[in-house]
């Protein structure tokens, strides 16, 4: 009688307890397929701890814009933001955000990729956790290049990507050889064309942090650049971005596609894509130089300074970035589901192993370096960013200048000078 | 002498009206239509117009993702209290300006428009950091009193304009009657200016429901209005363009459905004064 009383008590204690400690907390977020399907499964966090979840969830430069905003201003509109490699550690660094330590030992944050875990650090300590990771990658139509008599290497060059896309390129039927971004963006086409300037052995600054497009590595990118996508290119590629490219391809209409890894899983599933069952993939191309045109990138939880439920926040990433999230979703959806790219026992499962792109992924990833993203030496961290505040402006403005080259409505010099000049102006004014 | 319009005329004139009212109206269609297309249709190249095969399916999966009567209750309360908010205020004022104006009137109604010429973003970090010291941060009261203050200037020249069309004597009269302030703008002013107030009513309505800029960056969970439920479906990397398309015909449908039952009082009202 006695024992049962106690139980009773007890339960009914735990009860008390687990409800007094639940929070409601609110996460901004972007809109793609792995975020909104972690919505999905928010039940199963609110089973486990208590606490209720409100998702805030926006289009990534609307989110950008947003939570800039409230860390800025210590708003404490949320708990948890969605946030990329670029943001983390000059946030970090700035005293904006939770530092993610005491994180518990089933987590596990050892098995955090360490090119991720790098990225999303400042100063040794991890500010956001990566939920999945992405580098990039060349997709190519397996029947088109054989059609071509070529054979993708798994490590291809610039050279061998303009030979087989002018082979591949077929105007007659709206079949071009290769689909880039051209887009205006630092996001879109600025990254693109970044990276492709690294394996050139281009670079944004010297050392003295001094612009560099008076250098002949950016010449020889941004010609080159032009010429390929004026041989084998779509019309009108200086307006194209990841989702028009994702458009081309998947209706059959390029015979490569380089861009991020996360496309693989949209160009092989056979609901969207006309040619889902005739994709190769292969590293990013390179110019024998040592460096790879692929990019590092993560979407990352992580805790504002201004939240007032940071326990609760901790919870909610140690939960959704975990090992056990991965498994949730791979028994539910399957391994071609689950968040790529962020965990290393995710790339030792073998049944993950079975996912076509899988070892490509894992491979561009662990071919990104941050802290070496070129040639020669750099004085900042990131490949197809340079992590300093200044750098979303400038390299909005830079590929503005490029896009328009890409447009003909300006030379590559022209586009070059300017963006010399502009850069030069805007890295003075910022006292560098 | 006023000029008889011939028949011919008259088709021509109604084809010429006909075409632009289609052209301006060709993207809310399109958008109506690709909401009923699978993904991979709405990227269809040549883009697929009547002949495809019709679907609710993306309406079922937006329904099931968000909650959408939150977001247009917030759209109602947040459109509907800026707009009466702001004609209560407008009208005396309208009333000031048109009937009794002083030396500055004219200064004041061009430093009214002036806070129209300003870039939002330019106030952003003054107004949200505001917005945390007076706790009104993702609060409907916040939004109704920032949309009100957007729009107040467009209320009070629009309700200036109509106000000047209507003659002075009128309002004296009323006055010579034993007419108080209050009573000649209720009972006489205010019943010969419905359409134009009317009118002022509707287009703030549509103004402060498609508001963008304010109403994403000073909302989060609680006071998201449509266009918040809009902004959750656009994405840079994944072809999402029929959900989108859903997401967006859910969104102006009330206004739409708003619009098509007032069009003569619009028409009527903005239309008001300018034929003389």
């Amino acid at each position: 009688m006695h024992l049962r009383t106690a139980l009773c008590a007890a339960s009914a204690l735990a009860l008390v307890a687990s409800t007094a400690y639940a929070e409601t907390i609110t996460i901004a977020t972007v809109n793609n397929g792995d975020m909104i399907r972690m919505q999905g499964y928010t039940d199963d966090f609110t089973a486990k701890t208590g606490h209720t979840v409100e998702w805030v969830t926006l289009e990534e430069n609307v989110l950008r814009q947003r939570v800039t905003t409230d860390i800025t201003t210590k708003g404490g509109a949320f708990d948890i933001m969605t946030i990329g490699m670029y943001e983390t550690p000059i946030w970090g660094k700035n005293g904006w955000l939770v530092p993610l330590d005491g994180l518990s030992a089933e987590y596990d944050v050892d098995d955090i990729l360490p090119a991720m875990r790098n990225g999303l650090s400042h100063d040794g300590t991890l500010y956001a956790a990566p939920f999945y990771g992405e580098s990039s990658m060349v997709m190519y139509r397996t029947d088109l290049m054989e059609k071509a008599g070529l054979e993708m290497p798994k490590a291809p060059t610039w050279d061998f990507i303009r030979e087989a896309a002018i082979a591949m390129t077929d105007r007659d039927n709206e079949i071009n050889g290769v689909c880039l971004r051209g887009k205006a963006g630092w996001g879109e086409g600025g990254a693109f064309i970044t990276v492709t300037g690294n394996s050139f052995g281009a670079r944004w600054f010297d050392e003295d942090w001094k612009a560099q497009f008076d250098q002949p590595e950016w010449a020889n990118a941004l010609n080159f650049f032009v010429d390929l996508m004026n041989e084998a290119g779509p019309p009108g590629y200086a307006t194209n971005g990841f989702n028009e490219n994702l458009s081309l391809f998947q209706q059959g209409k390029c015979g490569m596609w380089i861009d991020a890894t996360v496309a693989a899983s949209f160009v092989t599933n056979p609901n969207d894509s006309t040619v889902a069952d005739k994709v190769g993939f292969a590293l990013a191309p390179d110019n024998g130089l040592g460096k790879r045109s692929n990019w590092l990138w993560a979407w990352a939880l992580a805790i504002p300074a201004g939240t007032q439920k940071a326990d609760a926040a901790k919870q909610f990433i140690e939960w959704a970035t975990s090992k056990e999230y991965i498994e949730l979703v791979a028994a539910k959806e399957g391994w071609a589901n689950v968040p790529p790219g962020a965990r290393t026992s995710l790339y030792a499962n073998p049944e993950y192993q079975k996912v076509p792109f899988a070892q490509m992924t894992l491979d561009s990833i662990n071919a990104a370096d941050p802290n070496n993203p070129t040639v020669k030496p750099v004085p900042y961290v990131g490949i197809q960013f340079v992590a300093i505040p200044e750098f979303a402006g400038i390299a909005t403005e830079v590929s503005q200048e490029f896009s328009a080259a890409y447009a003909g409505q300006q030379t590559v010099e022209e586009a070059l000078a300017k963006a010399q000049a502009l850069t030069t102006d805007a890295m003075e004014a910022a006292g560098y | 002498m006023a000029r008889a319009v011939t028949s011919q005329r008259k088709t021509i004139n109604t084809v010429i009206a006909w075409g632009v009212g289609l052209l301006i109206f060709f993207p809310i269609l399109w958008t109506i239509l690709t909401s009923f297309k699978t993904e991979a249709q709405a990227i269809n190249d040549p883009p697929l117009f009547l002949f495809f095969d019709w679907t609710l399916e993306n309406y079922s999966v937006v329904q099931e993702r968000s909650d959408y009567m939150r977001f247009l209750w917030n759209s109602v309360i947040i459109a509907g209290g800026s707009t009466i908010l702001g004609t209560i205020i407008a009208v005396p004022a309208a009333w000031s300006m048109a009937f009794v104006p002083s030396k500055r009137t004219k200064d004041i109604l061009l430093w009214m428009l002036s806070t129209k010429m300003l870039p939002a973003v330019g106030v952003l970090y003054p107004i949200y950091l505001l917005f945390i010291q007076l706790g009104l941060l993702d609060t409907r009261i916040g939004l109704v009193i920032v949309l009100m203050l957007i729009n107040l200037p467009i209320i009070v020249w629009m309700l200036y304009t109509y106000f000047k069309e209507i003659p002075g004597e009128i309002l004296e009269a009323a006055r010579m009657d034993g007419a108080g302030l209050r009573d000649e703008i209720l009972y006489v002013l205010t019943p010969m200016a419905v359409p134009g107030i009317a009118s002022t009513i509707l287009l703030n309505l549509i103004l402060a429901w498609n508001e963008a800029f304010w109403t994403l960056n000073l909302t989060a969970a609680n006071a998201g209005p449509l266009t918040a439920f809009i902004a959750s479906y656009s994405s840079p990397e994944g072809l999402f363009f029929a959900k989108l398309s859903a997401a967006s015909t859910m969104a102006i449908a009330p206004i739409l459905i708003l619009g098509w039952f007032s069009q003569k009082q619009l028409v009527r009202g903005l239309t008001f004064g300018a034929v003389k």
